[in-house]
């Protein structure tokens, strides 16, 4: 028996129930600023601590761990520069690097794999130097290539472990309540959605938020709540304003593009899945932001609207939501400033996280709800494998995504893609790298034709009886190899530099070193 | 009619796709000096490769005055071209040069004389004068077409939204085509972001006679062939007025009427015309 602070008798167990711990008068311990009163009227509980080092620290971070980051503000982001150099500072050393994407300004970590600190990393994509140099064998370890969805879901089943997740925040409060924009005023740096982000905070052991925006309590609504956060540093800048947000996404003016987005239309049109209350979601790219554009005729001709719009959300579909041909949108990344503003002012405008957005396990994601996606694609093949991620020369330099997330999830999957890019064609015997497979993909748009897949005898019967022509993807292939023939295969060498995962996280395809 | 400069292989590519009726190769002012041989080459190279399949292929050559016209049209015939489009014409004797230089090429590659067709650009105020003497020049003579951005300069005076500095000119054009019995095409307009000038411009010259409009970006297509696309009303009421012409020879009437007006022959010629571009655009 133990008496506790109050005098009261405590057994020390109770069967059934166990041990039993007595009151002592004191806080949990373990918050950023040592608080040994249960009760302190003059020092407001904070989480704010001086600086990165001071955080990281904190975290615990230690050799060999993994460390995560996320890719709302894209070729902007200041964020993943600034704490790997913080913590080679501390001389931490083999981290791996999970980050829900990786671009061209993060070029200086090709240092920080030189001198030890990145052991390895784990991402969606990957462009730049960075990419190169990687493709060309930086790594000892190959990259790890995880789409949306699958990266959500390795997080979540505790197969990808985060140890510290550093994450980026327009906007939070001293206690973590955090968002991609703010109600109190400055947005300058607001990205809208932080729906990658929002899973590492759920899951990851400890979240430090950098921001450099930090509101009064509470900061609401909040997509990453204070219960998530563990540690805030406030620093000047979390990124380049111009690289996190560009204006408006402006329809393309490129006649190819246009003609490309307007079959793709046609065949939405013709598709069956063309009726009220239909949903979808269109790619970024020329032509499958254009598809937006003249979706909207179609729906005013057949007086239809859609119950919902997913993906990244553009400055077209929040246009298309305010008119009233859409009714919700489901936002896992907005993508211009018209959207940012958009999930400040529309009640239906939702930010949703990736795993909720494109999980792929049994308990299901908006991508399983989805009538129809448009897709671009670097390469195509003839079974209609779609590569996203490694270039004509054999180069890292794109984003798996969430391309087999949708493709997958949709009843109708269209890949939209020019028949030849420069002197290179589009379509393949066999694309350089498979990120989605070929049995997911139903339709592949060109501005000189269109394939189905030959696993939809139903789409080709719709779309022959509304008038619309469709031939084999060979026939495709034979048109564009007329006009560039038919290219070299890419020498590579036989180190693996990359390894794509599909959703589940089974390998799907490799990358192998390009030769120099 | 579309436009490709002779330097652009991307475009020479898929030209064809956007659904010209026919496509204009240029060698003439889009390439420049240095570019002239190579040009003529690639355009060589995609007339003897690429299928246009149906589509019309007119390219434009140098005048037989500078270094390069004979060579052009030489190349363009062996390539299989169908229509030589000469510049700057201002007398008959003009085309009738070029006439004799395309049948000299002809025999060489072994063509039957006079199956390639011509066109002639009218691009000065001496052209202008001239114009129906050019028009009936040659048998080869398929159409005319004005040059506006030279023809204006050659005026002292620049383009207006209105194109009032061309309503002469564009009329005479007209004139002179029916007159011959050859197709008549108008001159480009240039700013290819100006949806709305460019659909006045169209209809403009579909008004005073023109067959068609040369354009100079695929995206201008579609607005040229609504717009010379006869309508619904159009066809139904040109469908009733040949059924009727059709019904009163049978009965062996001499006057006949339509809902109360008088059917005469211009009325069934326009009809009749009315339907074939129907057919030619596909909608009936």
């Amino acid at each position: 028996m133990n008496k506790n602070i109050l005098g009261v008798d405590v057994p020390e167990s109770i069967s059934g129930l166990g041990k039993l711990k007595a009151f002592n008068g004191k806080r949990f311990s373990g918050t950023a600023h040592e608080m040994p009163n249960i009760k302190n009227p003059d020092q407001r509980m904070s989480k704010i601590v001086d600086n990165l080092e001071s955080a990281i620290h904190l975290s615990g971070l230690k050799d060999g761990m993994t460390i995560s980051f996320h890719h709302h503000f894209r070729n902007g982001d200041y964020i993943v520069n600034l704490v790997l150099e913080a913590i080679a500072k501390l001389g931490i050393k083999n981290l791996t690097v999970a980050s829900s994407s990786l671009t061209d300004i993060h070029r200086p970590m090709i240092d920080h794999i030189k001198n030890g600190v990145v052991y390895r990393i784990e991402t969606s994509g990957l462009r730049g130097e960075l990419a190169n140099q990687i493709s060309h064998g930086l790594m000892e370890v190959p990259i790890v290539f995880r789409s949306h969805g699958g990266r959500a879901y390795s997080i979540a089943s505790g197969e990808l472990k985060i140890d510290v997740a550093f994450l980026g925040v327009p906007s939070t409060d001293l206690f973590g309540n955090a968002n991609g924009f703010s109600r109190e005023g400055d947005n300058s740096s607001a990205c809208g959605s932080l729906g990658y982000a929002m899973v590492d905070a759920k899951y990851a052991e400890k979240v430090v938020l950098l921001s450099n925006n930090i509101v009064p309590y509470p900061n609401t609504p909040c997509a990453i709540p204070q219960t998530d956060v563990d540690y805030i540093v406030e620093i000047d800048a979390i990124g380049d304003p111009k690289g996190i947000m560009s204006g408006a996404t402006r329809y393309s003016t490129n006649p190819k593009e246009l003609m490309i987005a307007k079959a793709a239309a046609d065949v939405m049109e013709a598709s069956g899945y063309f009726e009220d209350g239909f949903s979808f979601q269109t790619g970024t790219g020329g032509s499958s932001l254009a598809v937006t554009r003249f979706l909207k005729e179609k729906m005013i001709r057949k007086g239809i609207k859609a119950n919902f719009a997913l993906g990244g959300i553009t400055s077209q579909i929040v246009k298309l939501h305010e008119e009233g041909f859409i009714r919700k949108l489901l936002d896992v990344q907005s993508f211009d400033q018209d959207a940012v503003d958009s999930t400040l002012k529309n009640e239906f405008h939702h930010i949703v996280d990736a795993h909720f957005y494109a999980g792929p396990g049994v308990e299901g994601a908006a991508v399983d709800q989805l009538d129809m996606v448009v897709l671009s694609a670097l390469e195509i093949d003839v079974n209609f494998n779609v590569n996203v991620l490694t270039g004509s020369d054999g180069v890292i330099r794109g984003a798996v995504g969430g391309h087999p997330d949708t493709s997958a999830g949709a009843k109708l999957a269209i890949i939209v893609a020019p028949l030849v890019r420069g002197r290179i064609p589009s379509i393949l015997d066999r694309v350089n790298t498979i990120c989605t497979p070929g049995m997911t993909v139903d339709v592949l748009v060109t501005e000189q034709g269109i394939a189905v897949n030959p696993a939809r005898q139903d789409l080709i019967e719709r779309l022959n009886t509304a008038g619309i022509k469709t031939e084999t993807i060979e026939a495709l292939k034979a048109k564009a190899e007329k006009i560039v023939g038919h290219p070299n295969p890419i020498e590579y060498g036989d180190k693996i530099v990359g390894i794509v995962t599909f959703r589940d996280g089974s390998v799907i395809d490799v990358i192998r070193q390009v030769s120099r | 009619m579309m436009f490709v400069p002779g330097n652009n292989p991307g475009l020479m590519a898929d030209a064809h796709i956007y659904g010209p009726d026919a496509l204009m190769f240029d060698l003439e002012d889009s390439v420049k000096l240095s570019e002239k041989d190579s040009a003529r080459f690639l355009v060589y190279q995609a007339l003897k490769t690429i299928d246009y399949g149906d589509i019309e292929k007119v390219v434009r050559v140098n005048p037989l005055n500078t270094p390069y016209g004979k060579a052009d049209i030489e190349a363009m015939v062996f390539a299989g071209a169908d229509i030589i489009r000469l510049p700057k014409s201002e007398t008959a004797q003009d085309v009738i040069e070029v006439d004799e230089w395309i049948t000299e090429c002809e025999k060489k590659a072994g063509l039957e004389q006079g199956s390639v067709g011509m066109m002639a650009a009218i691009e000065s105020g001496l052209g202008i004068l001239n114009v129906l003497s050019i028009a009936q020049a040659s048998p080869r003579l398929i159409g005319i077409a004005i040059g506006a951005e030279d023809f204006v300069t050659d005026l002292k005076t620049t383009r207006s939204p209105g194109g009032s500095e061309l309503f002469t000119a564009r009329s005479m054009l007209v004139f002179a085509a029916r007159a011959a019995g050859i197709a008549v095409l108008d001159t480009v307009f240039a700013d290819v972001n100006d949806d709305e000038g460019f659909r006045r411009e169209v209809e403009t010259i579909k008004q005073l006679g023109f067959d068609g409009k040369s354009v100079i970006n695929p995206r201008q297509i579609a607005p040229v062939v609504e717009i010379f696309t006869p309508t619904a009303k159009e066809i139904e009421h040109a469908e009733r007025v040949v059924e009727a012409i059709k019904e009163a020879e049978e009965k062996g009437l001499g006057v006949i009427s339509l809902n109360g007006k008088m059917i005469d022959k211009p009325v069934v010629d326009r009809a009749q015309r009315v339907l074939k571009m129907a057919i030619a655009a596909g909608v009936i």
